[in-house]
């Protein structure tokens, strides 16, 4: 194998890759690799400047010194002074969710991966369907279900309909399918455990590395969800992040540094996570993907 | 392996006790994989069938629904200009930001898996990093980056002489702004899925192809892309989707949630998801609104993610059996 992509690597590099043409591929990764960062760098910048410091030409390019001052001023009466219990929301809704779709999905996947039951075809494949119905298209009928379940205002919506979901489901699936020989369940089986204990006991543990790129895949996804809990929550003391930022936007005459404050707390926290386990999440994410 | 001589009787009667207890077993299976069943009942089929009950009714939400036939969709095919724009600015992103979106992933990919390339790790990582942000910060971020007099990017343009452009205020401008953001937020996730699938593709294969003399145009058309097929037609499957029903980035650019007027000047960024978001939710008291309404629009917009994920199917195997 090794040998194979080195002297494919090699035969390559005689064709084509001339110092001309590497320049060029570089430099060409180079400027969308700096047009992706940029707005993270001028993120943090604008977070620590007054608004009549933004205002200016040129734009501000290095870190000042008016990040308190913003900072106080967010959770001030007429911005966000329930920005931190919009914050916990955030977290506590993304937290349950993901244990939550990590234990429904891994356990489903490991049915369709691991038993031979009758129907089990066709009810894959009823599953992988619902996987091309744009969901949102539900959203006014969902609202009316929400309505009557009496879970508007709460965070139910947020957390139930999507605990066992199809997308999660398929990946656990193939991953599994993959990783656990069948010789595992069986020699459990011929030592008596019960087939949650096979699961939870031996399958789990095992299936570490799926759970963990679902898991971040799963809270970056409810962190950052708009519109349905833009829907249901009504309150300020339930809003979510992204909720409570988007009214931010819509006060005219917020202090721009504020505003962008408000969302690098919403961006820095994912990105650092993403950034410290990218190389695990990426890999988690390919394999997951392909198959 | 074992030693014992089975009579038939013997054979047959272990048979049967085998099956009894893959079948007990199997009940377990059905727990496993019932609660994705149950949900997707209660939260996503039952409401999309409610959805086409609705859409045949004019109803607030709060009164008594009325029964109104197929005059929901003859209104909005006939008298709704507003819609129309929608579902225009809607297509219109799709074609001018998801489709050149798809094709730089794919390029990106591309270079990326060519093996000439170092820091891989690096660059995936850069690429994909915009995806893990909230769209609404993002919308925030760059309502900053457009400003008109001091925005960064009229200060940019501004060394090669460009005139300043009012990225979000002119009906011009929005829809581009709107493109931009999207470009910039989707290319990596994109990029990944292409690079997952061309890193699936056996190296094997490419030996082989070059051991029989293929160049590399041969080797791009006649292995890479006939093995990619199915992820980029995954891909585009699942933009078609998203695309569709586009709402985040355009609400955060084309005026706010508390607005009245959504979709910014001339509703140049409205999507036919804020419409439908705003006739269900926002005003919804006119004869142009309200959650039958708004019910008939998410049955136009199923119908074209539909038509359109089915004529990119017909025109991708079109392509298939030509080869």
């Amino acid at each position: 194998m090794a040998t194979t992509t080195v002297s494919r690597n090699r035969r390559g590099r005689d064709r084509f890759a001339g110092p001309v043409v590497m320049t060029f591929l570089y430099a060409f990764l180079a400027v969308f690799a700096v047009a992706s960062a940029f707005p993270f760098y001028y993120m943090l910048v604008t977070a620590t400047y007054r608004t009549v410091d933004i205002l200016r030409i040129p734009p501000p390019i290095w870190f000042g010194s008016a990040l308190m001052q913003n900072y106080t001023q967010l959770l001030e009466k007429g911005s966000l002074p329930y920005f931190w219990t919009s914050v916990y929301n955030s977290v506590a809704i993304a937290a349950l969710h993901t244990i939550a779709v990590l234990f429904f999905c891994s356990l489903a996947g490991y049915g369709f991966a691991k038993f031979r039951f009758p129907g089990r075809d066709a009810m894959f494949t009823f599953l992988l369907a619902t996987l091309m119905v744009p969901g949102a298209l539900g959203l006014i009928p969902s609202f009316i279900v929400m309505r009557a379940l009496h879970w508007i205002e709460t965070w139910y919506p947020l957390i139930v309909p999507g605990m066992a979901n199809a997308f999660g489901i398929f990946w656990m699936r193939q991953y599994i399918e993959s990783a656990i020989p069948n010789e595992m369940m069986d020699a459990a089986r011929i030592d008596g455990a019960r087939e949650f204990r096979i699961f939870w006991a031996i399958i789990l543990p095992v299936i570490a590395p799926a759970l963990g790129a679902l898991a971040i895949l799963t809270f970056m996804g409810k962190w950052n969800e708009f519109q349905f809990p833009l829907l249901i929550l009504k309150d300020q003391m339930t809003y979510t992040l992204p909720v409570a930022l988007s009214t931010l936007r819509s006060l005219r005459g917020t202090e721009i540094g504020v505003q962008i404050l408000g969302s690098s707390i919403a961006i820095v926290p994912i990105l650092t996570v993403f950034v410290s386990a990218s190389r695990q999440f990426m890999s988690g994410l390919t394999a997951g993907a392909v198959k | 392996m074992a030693t014992t001589t089975f009579t038939v009787a013997e054979q047959k009667a272990q048979d049967r006790r085998t099956r009894r207890r893959e079948a007990k077993r199997n009940v377990w299976a059905y727990v496993f994989v019932a609660p994705f069943f149950f949900l997707y009942s209660v939260f996503g089929l039952f409401p999309l069938l409610y959805g086409v009950f609705l859409s045949f009714h004019q109803w607030d939400g709060i009164s008594k629904m009325k029964w109104v036939g197929l005059l929901n969709y003859v209104k909005l095919f006939t008298v709704d200009d507003v819609w129309w724009q929608a579902i225009y600015n809607t297509v219109w992103l799709f074609v001018v930001a998801t489709v050149p979106q798809l094709l730089l992933a794919l390029i990106l990919a591309f270079i990326i898996n060519s093996g000439y390339i170092r820091f891989k790790d690096f660059f995936r990582a850069a690429y994909f990093m915009p995806f893990v942000a909230s769209a609404v910060a993002v919308g925030i971020l760059f309502s900053s980056l457009f400003g008109l007099q001091y925005g960064m990017f009229n200060y940019f343009l501004s060394f090669f002489g460009v005139e300043k452009i009012d990225w979000l205020g002119s009906a011009l401008w929005l829809k581009p702004s709107i493109v931009l953001v999207t470009i910039w937020q989707w290319t990596g996730y994109s990029m990944i899925i292409f690079l997952a699938g061309l890193q699936s593709i056996n190296p094997e294969l490419y030996e082989a192809a070059r051991v029989d003399g293929a160049d590399t145009s041969d080797v791009f058309w006649k292995i890479t892309m006939p093995l990619m097929r199915p992820v980029i037609l995954f891909q585009v499957v699942t933009s078609i989707i998203g695309a569709m029903q586009n709402f985040d980035i355009p609400v955060m650019l084309a005026g706010g949630t508390q607005s009245s007027a959504p979709g910014g000047t001339d509703h140049a960024g409205l999507t036919a998801m804020m419409q439908l978001y705003w006739s269900a939710f926002k005003y919804n008291t006119g004869s142009k609104s309200g959650f039958g309404y708004a019910s008939a629009m998410s049955f136009i917009l199923f119908f074209m993610i539909v038509t359109f994920s089915y004529l990119y199917n017909r025109a991708n195997g079109r392509n298939l059996t030509e080869d």
